[in-house]
């Protein structure tokens, strides 16, 4: 179901309906229901873009990463993990401060008469 | 029979002391658990214990500090275990040993770490009671046991242990002299001078030192009560301790016809082989080129050339440094490189101060280039840097004597730590060198307890961490790492000085302070850090911006293991209704929730699902209950004895003075948690000298002690003020916190900030009582519109059904987090370890 390349808006092939757009709070994230998995979903208001990653944080495998502070670090947008405050690009899904983390699925976001969907294959 | 039927091969040990310990974690380090069967047996009831700490054993009697590993830690890592079960034949031909419970089991590499015991002189009556030997945990048990019902005793031995050993008895408030044959004390350790001046230092501390004595009869009648000595003196004791050197645990290797040294040790070559194929011998049973190697370094050293050499790489054991740095009954001693130099040129430089009890002496070559060793007594924060000068053959600097003798305080001559090669060995529990370190420091670990986890440095014996330390932070400043206090790349300002600027503009929310004072999209180190000023400051609903704020304090509850949250309802005082006990119950059932009593009297119901904490507020606001704001850098609980209303000794209501406190300041947000306690008389069951503010009531009111803490580095409160009527006391501790979280960095508690004070406690009473800085109107303000805003932040939310749709975990089903798994444990429901 998580594919491992990476997702792009180009090769998109699945778009999932989630929610729309005013439910989401200013710069902050959701966790979407996606089958058995789990999506998180940032509105990256500061930036005016959207993100998308597993909602699963690899560290210690719980299901969170919605749940964390957004922001940037030189300008790479980024999610902090509540539990450990391992942080995460939103781009490339790679562990900012921990070279050993493993990286995260990133997936691509559109929004469609101000209804956010998310690319999953 | 264990290990037969596989085809992986078996590593036996024999022994589970710290040798024996070191050997498996080696093993482990390297994975070879996975390519071999390992089979650890242990005379003892125990897993391996650190020895070297023993006299710890005496402060707490807590096993569990002092075990190298827990047992689970065996399973872990598939090593099988026999504890109470000694190997007790060893048939080498047949590649076989026999345990005494019935085991037999084939070896392919059978190591021996079976130690030593502590030596026994044939003294005549050596078998009474009240004679003791100090190795094992029971040993100590029994010392405990006997040192409870006596007053006098004696230690035989002057060296390392029987000082130790000495310490032990004088913590069980036994009357103790040592009694050494050699005449001075740590013989192999010290010359006449040092050992002096540790005699008349320990003396001062009620030991009574006997030199030149040699033990001749234990008298007594089945329990000793005097010993009697060559020179027919006597000295009437009621217990004994022998401490008189080791001897080596040989006598299994030489029932099996293993080599053993004329004075005893199972002799090794430089592999720490025995005379017979794939049998080897570490620490202190092996005897390596005439050498018994008393120390754990030495062994845990010959443990890891083992181990490489299973790996078929060839390292070898050669003669190791014995140097020692401890602190012996309270005195600090050390002996490095050669103490002595008997026959050695050399020229030595001492430094002695009778009045301090301090005595220094390095013995430097005679061309005034190398130092070769030394001793320290009464003082020996040198002894680092000495050893590595001795070690590393560093030059010595122009005028060694100020190696030695501090002037002005400043730091020493050859510069400290930096100074050091790459290759100096800091930490020689573990070999670790200097540039393991200052590696770890480069690649990114800034902490000291992430820097001791990943190089292990500093974790034996702990006396290099000191070193560690100044490395530390060397490498740091010599990366240029920014020290000045900015909160994160996204403001360049401290936090007082944000506080300032967010108050003189009116700035109410992080959008309007970001843009205003700092760059980029913010992260999540300043974001709380705003939140918590801003909170600080207007007391206003936190929920505002939700988004800025941490887990916890975003969803009004503690994130625990798994995901779900913690629900803790403020017992103000720990003052609570049986009615409202009930109700706890009542909605623990109902929501599964489990149940703790915490260490600030309230209850703890944990492993609620975010979805269901709107619910189980609704009950419990119901019921009368509000937020603990335990989730929150806030006030936590008031603790409290039941003072002057119960009880007998009690003089003031604790009680009553708890609650009026802890509904005073609830709420109030700071730069980090705050834990109060009130304590009814001097005899302090609340605690309240560790707490950020502790209030002990005496005859005439209340006495004020401020910035104390538990937690990782305890620190008592110091008295701030006493006799307050409690109007004063309540003014008081209004005007420390506020000055507090306005002048704070971040998540920094009320003990650092208040170590960080410059002028400290006296300064801060002028402020707080004269009004030195003229600001205490402000600060009377602040906290009576904290008092006069609060309001309960879980009402608001269920009140709000806005607010409560931002505790769903899903945004596109109402389902709950399905990813939670739990287990029972002990009747209640836990999250599964990760």
């Amino acid at each position: 179901m998580i594919t491992q390349e990476l997702l792009t808006a180009e090769n998109v092939k699945t778009w999932f309906e989630v929610a729309p757009v005013s439910r989401w709070s200013e710069d902050g994230g959701a966790a979407v229901k996606y089958g058995n998995d789990e999506i998180a979903v940032f509105n990256f208001s500061s930036m005016n873009k959207w993100f998308a990653c597993q909602n699963l944080c690899p560290h210690k495998k719980q299901m969170i990463l919605s749940r964390g502070i957004i922001g940037d670090k030189n300008g790479e947008p980024k999610v902090a993990c509540p539990f450990h405050k391992k942080q995460f690009s939103l781009t490339t899904g790679e562990c900012i401060d921990d070279p050993e983390c493993e990286t995260i699925q990133t997936y691509p976001v559109k929004i469609e008469n101000d209804i956010i969907f998310v690319g999953v294959e | 029979m264990e290990g037969s039927g596989h085809i992986q091969k078996n590593i036996v040990v024999i022994g589970n002391g710290m040798v024996g310990y070191k050997f498996l974690e080696k093993l482990t380090a390297k994975g070879l658990q996975t390519s071999y069967n390992i089979i650890a047996f242990g005379e003892e009831p125990y897993v391996a214990y650190d020895r070297v700490h023993l006299s710890a054993y005496f402060e707490d009697s807590n096993f569990e500090t002092l075990q190298m590993a827990p047992r689970s830690w065996y399973d872990e890592n598939n090593i099988t275990l026999h504890t109470s079960d000694p190997v007790i034949d060893i048939d080498t031909n047949a590649k076989t040993i026999s345990s005494h419970k019935g085991l037999t089991i084939s070896y392919d590499k059978l190591i021996f770490a079976t130690g030593s015991s502590a030596f026994v002189p044939p003294i005549e009556g050596v078998e009474k009671d009240g004679i003791f030997v100090y190795r094992t945990i029971e040993d100590l048990d029994a010392i405990i046991a006997h040192g409870k019902k006596v007053k006098t005793g004696a230690v035989i031995g002057g060296g390392l242990l029987g000082l130790e050993a000495a310490k032990a008895l004088l913590d069980l408030e036994v009357k103790t002299s040592v009694i050494e044959f050699a005449p001075r004390l740590m013989p192999r350790q010290l010359d006449d001078n040092g050992a002096e001046f540790l005699k008349d230092k320990i003396e001062e501390l009620g030991v009574d030192i006997l030199l030149n004595k040699s033990t001749k009869q234990f008298a007594g009648n089945g329990k000793v009560t005097a010993m009697k000595f060559s020179d027919d003196s006597e000295l009437p004791v009621e217990m004994v301790v022998i401490s008189a050197g080791i001897r080596p645990r040989d006598e299994l290797a030489s029932k099996a016809g293993i080599d053993i040294g004329p004075r005893g040790g199972i002799v090794v070559n430089d592999e720490m082989q025995t005379s017979v194929e794939d049998v080897y011998a570490i620490g202190e049973c092996a005897l390596h080129d005439g050498m018994i190697y008393g120390l754990v370094a030495p062994g845990y050293e010959m443990a890891d050339i083992v181990v490489e050499n299973l790996e078929s790489k060839t390292k070898t054991f050669s003669a190791y440094d014995m140097s020692t740095k401890l602190k012996l009954i309270g005195v600090d001693v050390a002996s490095f490189g050669d103490p002595f130099c008997e026959n050695a040129e050399h020229d030595a430089i001492v430094y002695q101060n009778k009045s301090k009890g301090i005595y220094k002496r390095i013995n430097i070559t005679k061309d005034g280039k190398y130092l070769l060793g030394g001793i320290l007594v009464g003082e020996a924060e040198e002894y680092n840097l000495l050893l590595q000068m001795t070690l590393n053959k560093m030059k010595l600097p122009d005028e060694p004597e100020s190696l030695i003798i501090s002037t002005s305080g400043d730091n020493n001559a050859i510069g400290g730590v930096e100074a050091l090669p790459d290759e100096a060995m800091i930490c020689s529990c573990e070999n670790v060198s200097k540039a393991a370190i200052c590696d770890a420091v480069k690649d990114g670990t800034t902490d000291i307890g992430e820097l001791k986890t990943c190089t292990k440095a500093g974790t034996g014996c702990g006396g290099c961490l000191p070193m560690v330390k100044d490395l530390m932070t060397h490498t740091l400043n010599e990366m240029g790492v920014e020290v000045k206090k900015v909160i994160c790349e996204h403001f360049e300002y401290s936090r007082q000085e944000l506080y300032h600027l967010i108050k003189v503009k009116g700035i109410t929310t992080y959008k309007e302070a970001l843009s205003e004072y700092g760059k980029g999209c913010g992260c999540e180190t300043c974001k709380p850090a705003v939140g918590n000023i801003l909170s600080s400051m207007l007391n206003d609903k936190v929920l505002k911006e939700d988004t800025i704020l941490d887990t916890n304090d975003r969803f009004l509850a503690n994130i625990q293991r798994g995901g779900t949250y913690s629900v803790v309802p403020r017992v103000a005082g720990g003052e609570i209704t049986p009615e409202k006990l009930i109700v706890l119950g009542e909605v623990a059932k109902k929501y599964n929730l489990y149940c703790k009593i915490t260490g600030g009297q309230r209850i703890d119901l944990l492993g609620a699902y975010l979805n269901d904490l709107p619910d189980i507020w609704e009950e419990l606001i119901e019921a009368g209950f509000e937020t603990g704001q335990a989730y929150g850098k806030s006030v936590r609980t008031v603790k409290s004895c039941v003072g002057s209303t119960w009880c007998r000794f009690g003089v003031q209501d604790s009680v009553g003075f708890a609650i009026d406190i802890e509904n005073r300041y609830k709420g109030l947000r700071s730069p980090h948690k705050l834990k109060f306690a009130v304590s009814g008389c001097t005899r302090e069951c609340a605690e309240a000298q560790c707490k950020d503010i502790g209030v002990i009531a005496t005859d005439k009111g209340w006495a004020l002690y401020v910035c104390g803490n538990g937690g990782t580095k305890p620190q008592h409160a110091p008295l701030f003020a006493t006799d307050l009527d409690s109007e004063t006391c309540l003014k008081y501790i209004d005007r420390i916190l506020s000055f507090y979280i306005r002048t704070a960095d971040p998540l920094t508690r009320t003990a650092t900030w208040f170590n960080k004070l410059e002028g400290g406690l006296g300064y801060l009473k002028d402020v707080v009582i004269n009004d030195s800085l003229g600001i205490c109107s402000e600060l009377d303000a602040h906290i009576q519109h904290h008092v006069d805003t609060y309001h309960c932040e879980w009402k608001d939310v269920v009140e709000d059904p806005k607010k409560r749709e931002k505790f769903k975990h899903f945004i596109n089903s109402e389902e709950k987090d399905n990813s939670l798994e739990f287990v029972n444990e002990r009747g209640q429901k836990v999250p599964i370890a990760w």
